[in-house]
């Protein structure tokens, strides 16, 4: 019963510090099946007054800034998440970003989240009751952090995510560190990105998108050290975000910075990476991957 | 026969996104807040993210909690998702209240050692034994999402259908027992494979 089953595959290298005393007992390996937890790749898309805002050239779609087309877009197409980023500003365009929500929760078979402007936890409930799988926090929570404690009592740590945005104090210095900025990256605080990192998971937040505002934009690859940093500070999943310009960036993010999970948003919506592409340069670096399921399923 | 379920709002579930799996797998699910209403159903199904004191705490204010016990002491089907499924149980690890004690057994957390919550979508495993489940049809080796720190452990280990392997633990993923089926992966967020086993379920109740 103990022993290892002859057809177990080899086993993939561990890519974190998962303890690899796996136990076989009663479990049949598949050996068709690639190993572990898999990378999820993620779609950000920005929303406001229910549109997708930047241009979007992604294929086929009717009406290609319709968030919640775009969305079953994605899903077909073997995006394992989504996240939905509300830009808008006032509190009767976020009714919209409710009905998008809830429009969105009856069209796509994936979990999404949804960040932008949460500053309370009745904005959280509100947005899981619509529809939405996670809420996330940013500037709010480095305001006040018992938010995050107070969110993850109300609704589960697992549905709170802590989105960081966090920038290099010293470009020229690799050992300067990184600091947190808020207000969508205008307004720097000072304070010690990786510390934050590690007491908003303390708090309660389940996973936490990390953007690096370095490299967000410039399609030169994420920042690893800033990844591996956080990874290595928070027992918490990390989507890593800012900077990807090609399918091997996402991977090299998976592989090399331990990211949890690996989110763009341009490179996807006007085509120049697709989700398969992706997942093609995740396998071939040995990361685990979700297949894309067949189009013509019912 | 198109079967009717009843999804059970109990302000701690993605109701909506659970209404919409079942309907993809071929049933008419209906979102329901009362027992009544409930109690017309063919299949009832207990969604669950969150806390679990909170949702049980929520389930016994809802007044939905008698339906439950009742469906399964009439062998009626119940399929129970995420924490829907392990406050079936006798208690967890994650709290202090007493769960529903339907179902023998308890809940447990992740080692310390693992990356918690597990997020993300994992292989659902057939447990020795279940290799030709008809529930695992076409989802057996597959992926499946799953967001969760806690699983649920049944006392007989007959009753686990499916295995996932995280954090160095086979931890029970798919389990049965009786007319209950619980998951702690969410097929209703786990795309086609998802839709399938729900309706590799629905079509066993036939």
């Amino acid at each position: 019963m103990n022993e290892t089953p002859p057809d177990a595959p080899a086993s993939s290298p561990s890519r974190r510090s998962d303890p690899g005393t796996v136990p076989s007992r009663e479990v049949v390996i598949d050996a068709a099946a690639p190993d572990g937890l898999a990378v999820r790749v993620i779609p950000c898309l920005d929303v406001t007054e229910g549109r997708v805002v930047k241009g979007i050239r992604f294929v086929e779609l009717r009406d290609a800034g319709d968030p919640v087309e775009l969305a079953r877009a994605y899903d077909r197409a073997g995006a394992d998440e989504l996240v939905f980023l509300d830009i808008t500003a006032s509190s009767d365009e976020r009714d919209i970003m409710l009905d998008v929500v809830s429009r969105t929760a009856e069209e796509v078979s994936i979990p999404f989240a949804v960040g932008g402007g949460m500053r309370t936890v009745a904005d959280a409930r509100r947005m899981l009751h619509a529809g939405a799988d996670k809420i996330a926090f940013n500037t709010a929570a480095v305001q006040r952090p018992e938010l995050l404690a107070e969110a993850a009592a109300a609704v589960g740590g697992q549905s709170v995510i802590v989105a960081v945005d966090a920038r290099r104090r010293d470009p020229a210095d690799p050992t300067a560190g990184f600091e947190v900025v808020i207000h969508g990256g205008r307004t720097p605080t000072g304070q010690d990105a990786i510390a934050w990192c590690a007491r908003a998971a303390d708090l309660g937040a389940g996973e936490i998108l990390l953007t690096s505002m370095d490299q967000d934009g410039t399609k030169a690859g994420f920042d690893l050290p800033l990844l591996r940093e956080v990874t290595a500070a928070v027992s918490v999943p990390v989507i890593a975000s800012g900077g990807a310009g090609s399918a091997d960036h996402l991977a090299a993010a998976a592989q090399d910075g331990n990211a949890s999970a690996v989110l763009a948003a341009s490179i996807f919506h006007f085509g120049e990476v697709t989700i398969a592409e992706v997942k093609e340069a995740m396998a071939a670096r040995g990361v685990p991957v979700r297949r894309i399921p067949p189009v013509d399923r019912p | 026969m198109t079967l009717t379920a009843a999804i059970l709002d109990y302000d701690a579930g993605n109701v909506r996104s659970a209404k919409r799996g079942f309907d993809a797998a071929g049933a008419a699910a209906r979102i329901v807040r009362t027992a009544d209403e409930a109690r017309s159903a063919d299949v009832l199904v207990i969604p669950g993210v969150g806390n679990f004191d909170s949702c049980m705490a929520q389930l016994r204010a809802s007044g939905l909690e008698e339906v439950i016990r009742d469906a399964i002491a009439a062998q009626r089907p119940v399929f129970g998702i995420c924490v829907g499924m392990q406050l079936l149980y006798s208690g967890s690890e994650e709290g202090d209240e007493p769960g529903l004690g339907l179902l023998p057994g308890s809940v447990e957390r992740f080692p310390p050692t693992a990356v918690v919550p597990h997020i993300g979508w994992d292989v659902v495993r057939a447990a020795e034994g279940a290799e030709d489940d008809p529930l695992l049809d076409g989802v057996a080796g597959e992926r499946l999402y799953f967001v969760h720190s806690y699983f649920a452990v049944p006392t007989d280990p007959s009753h686990v259908v499916a295995r996932t392997v995280y954090g160095g633990v086979a931890f029970p993923c798919l389990v049965r027992e009786g007319s209950v089926v619980g998951t702690q992966f969410h097929p209703e967020k786990s795309g086609p494979v998802g839709a399938r086993l729900l309706r590799n379920w629905l079509e066993g109740l036939g």
